[in-house]
Parts: structure tokens; C-alpha cells; sequence
């Protein structure tokens, strides 16, 4: 039986990269797939979590989690797709028409 | 194992699931209709919010909880649904003749607009954070496209790019501080967090804390409180128009909503330690909002700053955490959604195709060119700088007397001192409409019967509620009587 | 023994993990992001989430992390340029601000300990049934509204990438 901290503080570590990962990087896509490292961060937490306290509703909230994701990833790989065909850049340094 | 399904109490959907079909529907609709006449389907997406509208009566004054605790209906989020349903009704009115102009004349607009509408519906009246996470991200997600739908123009992919990152980004801290929660109160349910922490046995779990906290970054991002604005004027900025004014209305109507139920309610009893942070954050807010909005040379960059600034005096009403003061914000969320969403009205007929007449310097002259467009212009901007006797005005009385009321004096005068410097902002627009001469050539504008409507609309809300404020002000009060 | 499985999973994961944020080339960073979910997955099975490894799998390494993979191989990105030298200061402020939020919540959430109301699906109870039945049982019954509301979600997002991306709208 391992720990529910060992699982809270690996989600901790995993979220943590993922934030480095969004200001650290500057090509749109990097940045994205950082964010997906994120959520998968949190979806561990829930899945510990509701083991942990005898529950499934954390599993389904994974479920949920991962409905949002890959809608978002839809989304947000069409706008990525429709700058890059406009601009031919997607580092986010030089999107700055508008002050960022 | 037996399936007991929950009974499928469709009368409490019923707005939602008007909103969800006339949005397919003009999906369908727009597939038949020829190219750059899409009209129709804008006219089928305006029944559908009508309906929907209606349908808000049938429920009014008969609080109840629907789906296993899922949502609840009840006044606050029925009177917050008309804010939403309002704002998408004059946002679509005022894109009709908008995108024909832009060349971006398509029905997928309107769908969206309903798609991210029913969004925030599901955010007001969720009872659950996870129906409020998902009622956030359909709202966002149909957002993210919709401020990236000229998608021809750099400007608008850049806002779509940069609210997508920062939106997305913003979610996965919301979502951490709704696992934190989770673990700490063992439910995510709104009802069942304040019965749990209502105990007597509870004592200050610091995983309590930590989710709280998160759910406020996640929270402040979509109000654009600062620090966590600095994707608003950008976003706001180079999103289309339209689409500019729905969001800074329909978005903060929503998100308010569900922070008043998560944190006023079943954050309750950590009150004091939230009511601390949001005090900070709301003088930071107001004080940086309009600062920095003396500075801008764009008027949407300007609205922008000024809708931060708002923001900043809405959370006033939640820090005051009495009854005045929340049914304060459900006012100021009404007044807000007129006046503003005029004032960008107002920015649309006056705009040209692409960036044209977007500088503060462009309305030069414009009062005398068109009285009419001036006085409007004139009345919107007076009601958001708080000048009677226009909406704003009374909205911001009412959640300033209620921080005074709670022994928020401080807060107060910092308020009162923000709009004062607000009103040299708003003020500079009018003057330069009516005291220098025009820069540059003002023909062409074109007045549609959809854009008349609408500014119609707002001008006769900011003015009613401005002068008339007592039926609405009881309307507020009666919202938040049976407060789930 | 399970112990030595997790540690193991859990360091394959925190490496690819950095690899993701630390490699030039994306589709490396793509392939690293890869790897995590996969050991991601071994952990959702070491947790007795047996369902959701499955579709951590199905949907996350396989549909989005391949529609990730097609989009960079589509806009043929080269190496990300070496412009962050632009904001050394910008990048040390995001890393100490992370390790801030690292030590606070990971010192919250090291001491491992709940408050919260128990469940009631013991692990017991859930085998008894099969990890993915029982996930269905909440998922139409409790969860029935929400469920829904992900249906409007995924239309919403299927409308919204064909308006951008449609040649001929």
C-alpha cells in the first residue's frame, strides 16, 4: 500500500513542471502541451483522492477532466493552426501586434 | 446492480435546453441559407433567447434543486440567467451588420454565441463545482473561437490565441484548488462543502486553504481581477467587437455568480480569511484598472481597463458579504450589462471595417457630425463613470453603501476616489466628441435596424434603471432571499 | 513490492516530464509528453482505476497526443530559437514563482492526511462489481447532468475548430 501523500506530492511535482513549462517556453504548442501537463497533474490527484477516501466520484471527475482537455486541445490547435497559416510564427514573443 | 436514473426534471432545464436546441437549430438553419445572407439564422437565435427569457418566469420564486444537486434554480441564478440571456440577445443584434462588414457574415457565430450563453448558465446555477468547472469550459472553449472568428485578421488571432492559453492555463489552477477541495471536504458538492465545514469538529485544514486559494487565482482570472488581468486589454482588444462586449459583460455576470455561490456560501465559513485576500485584490483591481486606463490611446483597450476597474468594484459588494451587498452586485451586473454593452454598440456602428476609427482620437468632432450617436455615447460613458442619473450611478451607490454598511469604510473611500478618477477617462472621450474638430473624415456610417434596436435597448435600460431603480433594486433583493 | 513499482513509474514520469519542458525539438518534447501519460497510466492501474488508465491511454496518448504530433509535423517546426535569453528575468521570475508554489502545496500535501467525508465504494465493493461498471453506474445516475453538459461542450468545440480552420467557410 503506498501513501496518499506519495501520489499528492508526485500531482505537486507534476503541476509544478508543467507551470515552469508555461512560462518558461515560448512556441504556442510547447505552451499547450505544458497545460496538458497540468491537468494531468490534478487528474492524479483526483484519482488518489477518491481512493483514498473510498470514493469513486474522483475517477469520474477524470472523465470529465479529460472530456474538457481534448475539446480544448480541438480548439486550441485550430487557432494555432489558423496564426501559424496567417503569421508563419507561433512563438509567442513575436505575437505581439497588441502589447502582450 | 441496479441504475436508479434521477428523475429528469426538464422544467428546471428548460432555459438551458431552449438555448442548447435553437443553437443546433440555427446550425441547421445556416447550412440552407446562401452565402453572406445568413440574417435567418441570427433572427432564429433571437426567438430562441426570447423563449428562453419567457421561460425564466415559469421558474422565478420556486427555489429547487434539480439533477441529484447538480444545479439549483432559484432567483439568484434565474436573475443572473436574464443578465446573460440579455447581453447575448443584444450582442447578437449587434453583430448582424458588424461581420456582413467584416466579411465574416456566418451562422457558426450565432451558434457559438448561444453554446457559450447556455455555458454560463450552467455556471450561475450550478450547485456543484463540477458543473461549474464544465459550464466555465463550455463558455470558454466557444470564446476562445469566437474572439479568433476573423480569422483572416492578425489581431483577432492573436486575442484568440492569447485567451486560449491564459483561459486554459487559468483552468487547470481552478481545477486543483476543486481536487484540494475534494480531498478536504470529501464532496464537491456546494451544499454538502458548507455542511461539512459547519461542524463543529472541522478545524482549518491547510489543504482547505490551498483549494480555496486556487479557486481564487482560477476565479480571478476570468473576472480579470489584477494581478491575473493582463490578458484583458489584449484579448479585448483584438477580439471582434461584438464578441468584445459579450465577453466582458456575459463573462463576468457568470463567473460572479459563481464565485458569490462558492465563496458566500459554501466557503462560508472561511470568510475571514478569503474576505482579507479579496480586500486586496479589489483595491488593486479598481486603483490599477483606472490608472492604467488614463493611459490608453485605443477606446477598446480603454473599455477594457475600465471593465478591470469594474470588476475590482463588484468584488466590493461580495467583501460587504451581507444581503445589501450581494443583492448590490446582482444590480450592478444588470446596470453594468446595459451600459456597456451600449458603449460597445456605440464603438461598432462607429468602427470601419478592420481597425478603423478604434482611436480615442477618431470620435473628435463626432458629437456634431451625429447628435444622436454623441448623446448616446455620452450617456453610456456617464453611466459607467457613476453619473446621475444613469445606471451606473445607482448601481455603484448601492455597493458602496453596502461596504459602508459592513464597516468597509476604508474600502469606500477608495472606491469613491477610483470613480472619481475614472470620470476623467470617460470624461476625455465626451470632450473630444464634442470640443475638438474631427481629425479625419467621418462618413459612412451605415445605421441598421438590428444596431438601432439594440442601442435603443441599452440606452432605455442605463436610463430606467437610472432613474427608476426601485422595482429593479427589489427585484435584486427578492434574487438573493432564498440564496441556496 | 508495489512500492518499488511506483517509485519506478513515479521517476519515469517526473523525467519525461522535465524532458517535455526542457527539449528544442517538439516532436521530442511531443514524444517525452507521450511517455508521461503512458506512466501516468501505470499509475491510474496501480491505483485500481483500471478504467481510466484505459482511456488515459485511448484519449490522451492516442487521440490528443496524436493530434498534437500532426499539428507539428503539419506547421513543420523547427527548433524552438534560442530567443528566452530576451527575458532571462521574466524566466527566473516563472521559475521561483513555481518552486513557491511547489514548497506551499507540497508541503501541504505531504503530510498525506484527509479530512474528508469517507465514500462509501470501498475497494472491496467496487471489484465486486468491476472498476468500470461501477464508474458507469455514477456516471449515468449521479452524474447524469454533467455528462450532458459535456455533450454541448464537445459540439461547441467541434463547431468552433471547423469555423477556424474550414478553407471555404
Amino acid at each position: 500500500m503506498i501513501p496518499l501523500s506519495y501520489y499528492l506530492v508526485l500531482s505537486a511535482i507534476l503541476f509544478t513542471i508543467g507551470v515552469v513549462g508555461v512560462l518558461v517556453r515560448r512556441n504556442a504548442i510547447m505552451i499547450f502541451m505544458a497545460i496538458e501537463l497540468m491537468l494531468n497533474a490534478v487528474n492524479l490527484s483526483f484519482v488518489a483522492i477518491g481512493k483514498h477516501l473510498d470514493s469513486l466520484d474522483g475517477q469520474v471527475f477524470v472523465f470529465f477532466v479529460m472530456a474538457v482537455a481534448a475539446a480544448e486541445v480541438a480548439v486550441g490547435l485550430a487557432i494555432i493552426v489558423n496564426l501559424s497559416r496567417n503569421k508563419e510564427t507561433i512563438n509567442v514573443d513575436e505575437i505581439n501586434i497588441m502589447k502582450w | 446492480m441496479d441504475l436508479v436514473i434521477p428523475k429528469i426534471d426538464a422544467l428546471s432545464l428548460c432555459p438551458e435546453l431552449v438555448l442548447s436546441i435553437t443553437a443546433m437549430l440555427v446550425l441547421l438553419v445556416t447550412v440552407y441559407l446562401p452565402k453572406g445572407r445568413k440574417d435567418p439564422a441570427a433572427y432564429v437565435g433571437l426567438l430562441g433567447i426570447f423563449i428562453a427569457l419567457m421561460s425564466l418566469t415559469l421558474l422565478w420564486g420556486k427555489p429547487r434543486y434539480a439533477f441529484n444537486n447538480m444545479i439549483m434554480v432559484d432567483n439568484f441564478s434565474i436573475f443572473f440567467n436574464m443578465v446573460i440571456l440579455v447581453t447575448a440577445a443584444l450582442s447578437i443584434l449587434m453583430s448582424i451588420t458588424y461581420l456582413k462588414e467584416e466579411g465574416m457574415s456566418h451562422g457558426e457565430f450565432y451558434a457559438l454565441i448561444l453554446f457559450s450563453a447556455v455555458g454560463m448558465m450552467f455556471m450561475t446555477a450550478g450547485a456543484n463545482l463540477i458543473t461549474i468547472f464544465l459550464g466555465l469550459e463550455t463558455m470558454s472553449i466557444s470564446l476562445y473561437v469566437l474572439a479568433g472568428f476573423l480569422r483572416d485578421s492578425n489581431r483577432s488571432n492573436e486575442s484568440a490565441l492569447k485567451y486560449l492559453l491564459l483561459g486554459a492555463f487559468s483552468s487547470a489552477f481552478l481545477l486543483y484548488g476543486i481536487a484540494f477541495i475534494y480531498g478536504a471536504t470529501g464532496t464537491t458538492d456546494l451544499k454538502g462543502i458548507s455542511e461539512f465545514l459547519s461542524r463543529a469538529t472541522y478545524m482549518k485544514d491547510p489543504m482547505l486553504l490551498a483549494g480555496m486559494g486556487l479557486l481564487l487565482v482560477g476565479f480571478g482570472f476570468k473576472i480579470a481581477t489584477v494581478p491575473f488581468h493582463m490578458w484583458t486589454p489584449d484579448v479585448y482588444e483584438g477580439a471582434p467587437t461584438s464578441v468584445t462586449a459579450f465577453m466582458s459583460v456575459g463573462v463576468k455576470a457568470a463567473v460572479f455568480a459563481a464565485f458569490v455561490r462558492v465563496f458566500s456560501h459554501a466557503l462560508w465559513d472561511l470568510q475571514p480569511d478569503w474576505n482579507q485576500l479579496l480586500w486586496i485584490l479589489a483595491v488593486l483591481t479598481m486603483t490599477l484598472g483606472n490608472v492604467i486606463a488614463i493611459a490608453q490611446t485605443n477606446i477598446k483597450r480603454m473599455l477594457a481597463y475600465s471593465s478591470i476597474a469594474h470588476a475590482g468594484y463588484i468584488m466590493m459588494g461580495m467583501i460587504a458579504s451581507n444581503e445589501l451587498g450581494t443583492s448590490s452586485i446582482l444590480f450592478y451586473m444588470l446596470a453594468y450589462a446595459f451600459t456597456n454593452l451600449g458603449a460597445f454598440g456605440v464603438v461598432i456602428l462607429f468602427g470601419r471595417k478592420g481597425e478603423g476609427n478604434l482611436d480615442i482620437e477618431d470620435y473628435s468632432g463626432m458629437g456634431f457630425k451625429y447628435p444622436v450617436l454623441g448623446l448616446l455615447m455620452a450617456v453610456f460613458l456617464f453611466s459607467l463613470a457613476g453619473i446621475p442619473p444613469t445606471a451606473g450611478f445607482v448601481g455603484k451607490f448601492y455597493i458602496f453603501s453596502a461596504a459602508v454598511k459592513a464597516g468597509y469604510i476604508w474600502l469606500a473611500i477608495i472606491g469613491v476616489m477610483n470613480s472619481l478618477v475614472s470620470v476623467y477617462y470617460y470624461l476625455r472621450v465626451t470632450v473630444m466628441m464634442y470640443m475638438k474638430d474631427p481629425v479625419k473624415d467621418l462618413e459612412g456610417l451605415h445605421w441598421s435596424p438590428s444596431m438601432i434596436v439594440a442601442l435603443i435597448i441599452a440606452v432605455a435600460g442605463t436610463l430606467l434603471i437610472g432613474i427608476f431603480p426601485s422595482p429593479y433594486l427589489d427585484l435584486a433583493k427578492q434574487s438573493v432571499l432564498h440564496l441556496m | 513490492m508495489t512500492l518499488f513499482f511506483f517509485l519506478l513509474i513515479a521517476i519515469v514520469t517526473v523525467i519525461s516530464a522535465i524532458l517535455v519542458i526542457v527539449l528544442r525539438n517538439p516532436i521530442h518534447s511531443a514524444l517525452s509528453l507521450v511517455l508521461t501519460f503512458f506512466s501516468i497510466a501505470g499509475l491510474y492501474i496501480l491505483l485500481n482505476a483500471q478504467f481510466i488508465a484505459a482511456i488515459q491511454v485511448i484519449v490522451y496518448a492516442g487521440a490528443i497526443m496524436v493530434l498534437f504530433l500532426f499539428v507539428i509535423m503539419l506547421l513543420n517546426l523547427e527548433k524552438e530559437k534560442r530567443v528566452s535569453e530576451k527575458h532571462p528575468l521574466q524566466k527566473a521570475f516563472g521559475v521561483s514563482i513555481a518552486l513557491f508554489l511547489l514548497g506551499g502545496i507540497g508541503s501541504i500535501v505531504a503530510t498525506g492526511v484527509l479530512y474528508g467525508n469517507m465514500g462509501t465504494e470501498t475497494a472491496a465493493k467496487v471489484s465486486a462489481v468491476g472498476n468500470t461498471k461501477a464508474i458507469a453506474g455514477l456516471l449515468f445516475t449521479d452524474w447524469v447532468l454533467p455528462f450532458e453538459i459535456t455533450s454541448i461542450l464537445l459540439i461547441a468545440a467541434i463547431v468552433g475548430a471547423i469555423v477556424l480552420t474550414k478553407k471555404e467557410l
